[in-house]
């Protein structure tokens, strides 16, 4: 096992190394601040935006820390109501069928439409360009985790039910006792789904509105062709997606039970 | 705005003289509101009330503004009164916010996230129409900059010299509403080109434009700079006309707020205007163009290399085909609203199908453009205000004088042989 992991640790090293190197090398020939900058002009871009990434000089120019804390703030509210909503709504179509296969053409219908299409939407109806980013949020987090939740309850063993059903639990303890425990693993996986797609969406949604966050810093990269903030940018945004799944992969693993 | 008050003033002094608004009415009622207020300005130097009024605007009734700005420098006026103290001079505390797109910047006013903001000056007109839009009233105060925008070409056109080998061009502009649209199908079907059928014309938000032209995905646009300077700092295009060779003095950007502001908050709405008037001024001064261009550069604001905007606000530039122009009026700022600009405004916006309707050009220039507020704002800075509200407009395409009369606007239509109306 020891072994094991050592030699994916090298490969992984060995295939990183490689990637920069190419990079690199194909950048090798551009003029100074010309052309797409290479690794090391990013990593100096990135060891001076880590230097001071809270600083704050007015609502135009926050440091990278603050926008992606902008990014995550509103994430984590999109994404909580989002959960609640989906896990809710998928717990009563997991338990009616009937209800399950009226309600399911629309959620199919809703299902590939992309969040930001709702934005122009939202802008008009809601009239706050900050709470349209977080609906679109909501959006975007909603349908695996519905869809999920829907699933895993639906494919509760009838046993269990029929047991509750015979203890004579009250509804709230047949629900927390025995429906979202035997539905958890089916419930994380969607969670899991859904907090990917939200920090996909949300990156654009703030380069169409502008104001805070990790997308509207890109986006103001952009305007200035600062190519080597921008792929520091998409690293951070490629990071922290990955600390966001391990988070909930762990969720998932405290939650896995087999009979 | 101006009107309004005129009638608040009048009405107060009328109640002054005849001992309150009872003996008021009897008189008014007796000779007729227009007979009572000339036997009263007979005797009581009303245009003084009225000036006197005006001066003395009292605090404004909120401090804390939010203004939108499109980080292009046409909005070098809005911009600049932050970090150079324009705004702070009023008794303002102002907050300008960058946003991400015309259609951005439209919906921020139109929600009140934003309390005033900077516009083309095609979009109040438009927005107040309800075109493209839903239908809200706005008025727009003060011209930000005149001249300053560009035909860019992709270097690979360098050899084009007509509008007739543009034909089968992608183009963009900023905004449908935009003058840069409507200069740019001005130029192209003035050399014969059908601008809705012998090319393209999309919208594509001015900081995305270079990017576009680089990868090819545009062969042009008449954009805002440092747009146009900064097509050219990459190498990716040339600049293929000034848009002051079309219409020497055209009006581009705006400062523009919903009516709802000026009549709620109107000394707030003056303070702004007299920060935005100032800074105008100060801007239109051509030595302070270097200090400008070092104050609006950074992250904060536009985002671009102080070299860029140098050239920009000083005229003296690199063209992209190696030559280095020097042309003063490149850019230039003057707040002065035009009532005629509106009407040419809207005469292009019927020549192009966006107005299907008759168009009632002269009452929707005068809601919308303000020009008395202007010339009010520019008199009590200490500046010269023109006299006239309209006036004809020449423009001077390929070298050719051609008058646009603001009194016959659909005879300048039909003049016109390419046109959707």
């Amino acid at each position: 096992m020891g072994r094991d992991r050592l030699r994916v640790v090298c490969y992984s090293l060995v295939i990183g190394v490689a990637l920069l190197g190419i990079w690199q090398a194909s950048v090798a020939g551009n003029a100074p601040g010309k052309g797409l900058p290479g690794p090391a002009a990013v990593a100096r871009a990135a060891g001076e935006m880590l230097a001071n990434p809270f600083y704050n000089n007015g609502p135009n120019d926050k440091g990278i820390g603050l926008q992606l804390l902008a990014s995550l703030g509103r994430l984590a509210v999109g994404y909580a109501v989002a959960s609640l909503v989906a896990i809710a709504l998928g717990v009563v179509l997991g338990l009616s069928p009937a209800l399950y296969r009226a309600v399911n053409p629309y959620i199919q219908i809703l299902k590939p439409i992309s969040p930001l299409a709702w934005m122009p939407l939202f802008l008009y109806t809601i009239r706050d360009s900050g709470w349209a980013a977080v609906l679109v949020i909501f959006m975007s987090s909603l349908w695996p985790t519905l869809a999920n939740t829907a699933f895993g309850v639906v494919n509760i063993k009838r046993d269990y039910l029929h047991v509750a059903a015979i203890l004579q639990l009250s509804w709230w303890r047949r629900l927390m006792q025995v429906i979202l425990p035997a539905a958890a693993p089916a419930i994380v996986a969607g969670l899991r789904i859904s907090i990917g797609s939200a920090w996909v969406a949300i990156v654009a949604a703030e380069m169409l509105i502008g104001g805070t966050g990790i997308g509207y810093f890109v986006w103001n990269e952009w305007n200035n062709l600062a190519l080597t903030s921008v792929i520091f940018a998409i690293i951070a945004i490629g990071l922290i997606g990955v600390l966001l799944d391990a988070g909930l992969g762990r969720l998932s693993r405290r939650l896995a039970w087999s009979e | 705005m101006a009107d309004v008050l005129d009638e608040v003033i009048v009405r107060a002094i009328e109640r002054a003289a005849f001992g309150g608004e009872h003996g008021r009415r009897e008189f008014v009622r007796a000779v007729g509101a227009t007979t009572a207020a000339a036997v009263l300005a007979s005797v009581f130097p009303m245009q003084a009330a009225r000036a006197l009024a005006q001066d003395k605007a009292g605090p404004p009734e909120k401090k804390d503004l939010k203004i939108g700005f499109i980080p292009i420098t046409c909005a070098t006026p809005i911009i600049m009164a932050e970090p150079m103290g324009f705004y702070k001079k009023q008794g303002l505390n102002v907050n300008v916010v960058k946003a991400s797109s015309w259609a951005m910047i439209r919906d921020l006013s139109i929600n009140g996230e934003t309390d005033a903001t900077h516009m083309l000056s095609p979009m109040p007109l438009a927005i107040s129409m309800g075109v493209g839009s839903q239908s809200v009233p706005y008025v727009m105060p003060a011209v930000e900059n005149i001249n300053g925008q560009a035909i860019t070409l992709h270097i690979k056109h360098k050899g084009v010299t007509t509008a007739a080998e543009m034909k089968g061009f992608k183009f963009g502009v900023p905004f449908d509403y935009s003058m840069h649209n409507f200069l740019l199908r001005y130029v192209l079907a003035e050399g014969g080109v059908d601008p809705d059928k012998d090319v393209q014309i999309r919208a594509v938000p001015p900081p995305e434009m270079v990017a576009n032209l680089r990868a090819g995905n545009l062969d042009g646009y008449l954009g805002p700079d440092p747009f146009n300077q900064r097509a050219v700092f990459e190498g990716a295009g040339f600049i293929w006309m000034l848009s002051k060779d079309i219409w020497p003095g055209h009006p581009c950007c705006a400062f523009a707020a919903k009516r709802e502001f000026a009549e709620k908050m109107p000394n707030t709405f003056k303070a702004v205007l007299a920060a935005i008037i100032d800074a105008t001024q100060y801007a239109h001064d051509t030595t302070h163009r270097k200090e400008i261009a070092a104050a609006i550069a950074p992250r904060n604001f536009l985002n671009q290399p102080v070299e860029v905007v140098e050239q920009v606000l000083t005229g003296v530039y690199p063209d992209g085909l190696g030559a280095t122009k020097t042309v003063p009026d490149r850019i230039d700022f003057d707040p002065f609203p035009y009532q005629s600009m509106a009407v040419w405004i809207l005469t292009q916006m019927k020549r192009w199908g966006y107005v299907k309707t008759d168009v009632t050009y002269k009452k929707i220039a005068e809601e919308v453009f303000l020009a008395s507020a202007c010339r009010d704002a520019l008199r009590a800075s200490g500046a010269r205000a023109p006299e006239s509200n309209s006036v004809k407009h020449t423009f001077v395409l390929g070298g050719k004088s051609k008058v646009f009369d603001p009194d016959k606007p659909e005879d300048y239509i039909k003049s016109f042989a390419i046109k959707r109306a």
